[in-house]
């Protein structure tokens, strides 16, 4: 049954639900556009910082901490793993890539659930922000309507190191000819270190963030990493405002096709992204010959 | 191969118990050489003879370990576990299931061979297939989910290896994708329904309007189907069906749907990790403040992931462990569960000892691991212990007519120790829950 107070409270659900897949797929995207290593362990990753995030609040009660403690932990994991494992595998074929990031994720899930167990394990919205707040048309849980402004500010944040650094301009042009790069005499390699580190802390912020709306299991990551994938492609391959705009398409289309028909909700969400791949194979803000 | 050479067998086995040598007479060898020969009287067919003729048998569990339901696989795991360990120790507690079992399944010890299936149907039959080829393995189980359940009932048909499901709530497990080499233990949709569609008209009364949340393969459909059809003629109608594909990452715009639904009920049909967040994320989205939840297929482990929001809910289930008062057997697992595992044993492992204690009463009552003859002293449907009391197999459908137990969920101030999620509201019997054998168009196939 249609109700125009549905319809408003769906396309307001899609837009929350948009930002938080941004978010987590912006760091995919700025890695794969830099690094050109598609990181299926971003799942993982985003999993981990749930997790690390979990640990601090059960000992300080504090969410502030937790999410600083899931971005900053995953941010050491992610140079960590660079300089470990990824950087052996920037000239090796792209199966390598996805095979050993595939690796690296079933490790970290596996771990985490040898520590955790597969039992959920929940970490509460703040006092502040608990509750249901009424916006008129519905309500909505008072938590998702802060997520969209830290998720607003954190895209912020990445937009402005991306846009409005030095690092951010190597980054870009190291995303459009990383041997260019290279042969003007910048570390690039450095660089890409740097790089892996804020893909992986961007996926660690956004699993703590998202640690209230879900409960955690190891498998948190697994479902939302098929997400990313299209909420990337739809975007542009390595676009960052593609991302954005991907992410916030793919949370339309959820939430207005689970409105008409809930089945249909995530087969539309392909159907889109089939679309995209056959009239514009390079996403919708992507770069011609980077798909 | 057809029963009249099965009944042939049977008469040489007579034969050979009554007069050794009237055997070596019918099959023309010496008394000394006559057993080994009956018991290759039948052609080979699936495992059998190759995998029951050294000192042990296999059993290939496909169980969820990863994924949406890894919390109920582990728990049923733990089930298939122990009842092994009581099998080859010859515990006290599996006698009493299968009373001829001395150590190990007609003398054989019993090794489990476990993968991960992560609730998907392709990998268990991968698994299983790979136990079948490489271990000769003599059972199958697994499954905690129906779509699994089914995919291996159809590999046991095929390759003629038994399986008892694990965990499988579809109504078409034992319907429509019946087979000959299959047997369920366990409640399912249509019973489930049954039992607590009184329970819940006279709670709540008639003419309530419903929402469903319905995870989106066999077991969601025919739950779904079932609760509506039992509920329907106390003017129960469905104001939504939020269908949800398994392992759903988000249930938010499900959740708006039914916020906005004017519904009476939120009738959960979801399960393992799915049925934990959509209930978590209904009370975020204040649909629990709305209306009454209920849960028609209880999730094992539900109670303690929820922290406290299945107070006052009502759910059918299987078994839970408070009916130890009522039933000794319960009350012996129990505590042989607690004692090897650390906490009350949750319907999934139940399901899982009983249904491998069951399965080694049958071959024992058969003699032998020859599959059309363990399938023919299930089908006898004879009265068996089991830990809600005594059950039988339907042969018409390899069914267990077993009693489903409507629990409501306990407040936290009457919680006696911290595993008392919930009170015993009723036991009620299996049979009158049971639709009619053909009703769900079983056709089990073949013995060979």
């Amino acid at each position: 049954m249609f109700t125009w107070a549905n319809f408003f409270s769906q396309v307001f659900n899609g837009l929350a639900l948009g930002a938080l897949l941004a978010l987590i797929s912006s760091g995919l995207t700025i890695i794969y556009g830099t690094l050109g290593v598609l990181n299926l362990a971003h799942g993982a990753m985003f999993m981990m910082g749930g997790y690390a995030g979990y640990v601090v609040f059960d000992a300080t009660g504090s969410f502030i901490l937790a999410v600083a403690a899931g971005a900053l932990f995953l941010l050491v994991v992610g140079v960590l793993l660079e300089r470990i494992v990824i950087r052996h595998f920037y000239h090796r074929p792209h199966e390598d890539q996805l095979l050993v990031t595939f690796g690296i994720s079933i490790v970290m899930v596996e771990a985490v659930r040898l520590i955790f167990s597969s039992l959920s394990k929940n970490v509460p919205a703040p006092p502040l922000l608990s509750g249901i707040t009424s916006l008129g048309i519905t309500f909505y849980p008072t938590y998702r309507i802060a997520v969209v402004g830290i998720v607003a500010v954190a895209l912020l944040v990445l937009y402005f190191v991306l846009y409005r650094t030095k690092l951010g301009m190597i980054v870009r042009a190291g995303i459009e000819d990383s041997e260019m790069v290279d042969s003007l005499g910048i570390d690039v390699h450095r660089v890409f270190m740097v790089v892996f580190g804020i893909g992986a802390m961007a996926a660690g912020f956004a699993g703590i963030v998202n640690a209230p709306i879900v409960s955690l299991t190891p498998d948190v990551g697994e479902a939302i990493l098929v997400q990313t994938f299209v909420v990337v492609v739809i975007g542009g391959v390595g676009s960052f405002p593609g991302a954005v705009l991907g992410g916030l398409i793919a949370g339309e289309i959820i939430s207005i096709t689970s409105m008409i028909d809930p089945a249909y909700a995530y087969i539309m969400l392909f159907a889109a992204m089939t679309l995209v791949l056959v009239l514009r194979p390079y996403g919708l803000l992507g770069v011609r010959g980077r798909e | 191969m057809s029963a009249n050479s099965h009944s042939r067998r049977d008469f040489l086995r007579q034969a050979v118990a009554t007069g050794a040598g009237m055997g070596a007479l019918s099959t023309g060898l010496t008394p000394f050489m006559a057993m080994p020969v009956w018991a290759k009287d039948e052609p080979p067919i699936g495992t059998w003879p190759a995998g029951s003729q050294g000192n042990s048998v296999g059993i290939g569990a496909a169980v969820p370990r990863t994924g949406t339901y890894a919390v109920q696989g582990e728990d049923e795991l733990k089930g298939w576990q122990l009842a092994v360990e009581h099998l080859n120790s010859g515990n006290d507690l599996i006698k009493k299931f299968s009373p001829k079992t001395g150590k190990g399944v007609l003398g054989k010890e019993v090794k489990l061979h476990v993968a991960d299936s992560a609730a998907k149907p392709n990998q268990a039959v991968q698994a299983e297939q790979g136990f079948i080829t490489q271990n000769k393995i003599v059972l199958m189980t697994g499954s905690t989910s129906s779509a699994v359940a089914v995919a291996l009932n159809k590999l046991a048909q095929r390759e003629k290896v038994l399986y008892v499901t694990g965990i499988s709530g579809s109504n078409d497990t034992t319907g429509k994708d019946c087979v000959r080499y299959g047997f369920r233990q366990n409640f399912f949709g249509q019973t489930a329904a049954a039992a607590i569609a009184p329970v819940l008209v006279k709670q709540f009364g008639k003419n309530k309007k419903v929402a469903y949340m319905t995870p989106d393969y066999t077991y969601g459909h025919t739950v779904t189907k079932a609760v509506q059809d039992a509920t329907k003629a106390a003017g129960w109608t469905t104001v939504t069906n939020q269908v949800s594909p398994l392992g759903a990452p988000d249930f938010s715009s499900y959740l708006l749907n039914i916020a906005n639904s004017g519904a009476d009920l939120l009738i959960n049909v979801n399960w393992g990790h799915d049925a934990v967040l959509s209930i978590q994320q209904a009370k975020q989205f204040g649909v629990l403040d709305k209306m009454k939840l209920v849960v028609p297929y209880q999730v094992p482990f539900l109670a303690r992931e929820t922290g406290g929001l299945m107070q006052g809910v009502y759910a059918a289930t299987d078994y839970w462990w408070t009916i130890e008062d009522k039933y000794p057997l319960a009350k012996q697992f129990n505590a042989e569960f607690e004692k090897k595992h650390g906490y009350k044993p949750e319907w999934g492992a139940a399901n899982a000892y009983v249904s491998f204690a069951h399965w080694a009463r049958m071959v024992e009552a058969a003699g032998t691991f020859y599959p059309p003859a363990v399938i023919k002293a299930y089908e006898k449907g004879e009265t068996i212990p089991s830990l809600v009391g005594d059950v039988n197999y339907r042969p018409e459908d390899h069914q267990c007519i077993r009693p489903v137990i409507i629990v409501k969920g306990k407040m936290q101030k009457d919680m006696k120790n911290k595993e008392d999620f919930y009170d015993i509201v009723e036991i009620v019997p299996g049979a009158g829950l049971m639709q009619k054998p053909d009703e769900f168009g079983c056709k089990l196939g073949d013995y060979t």
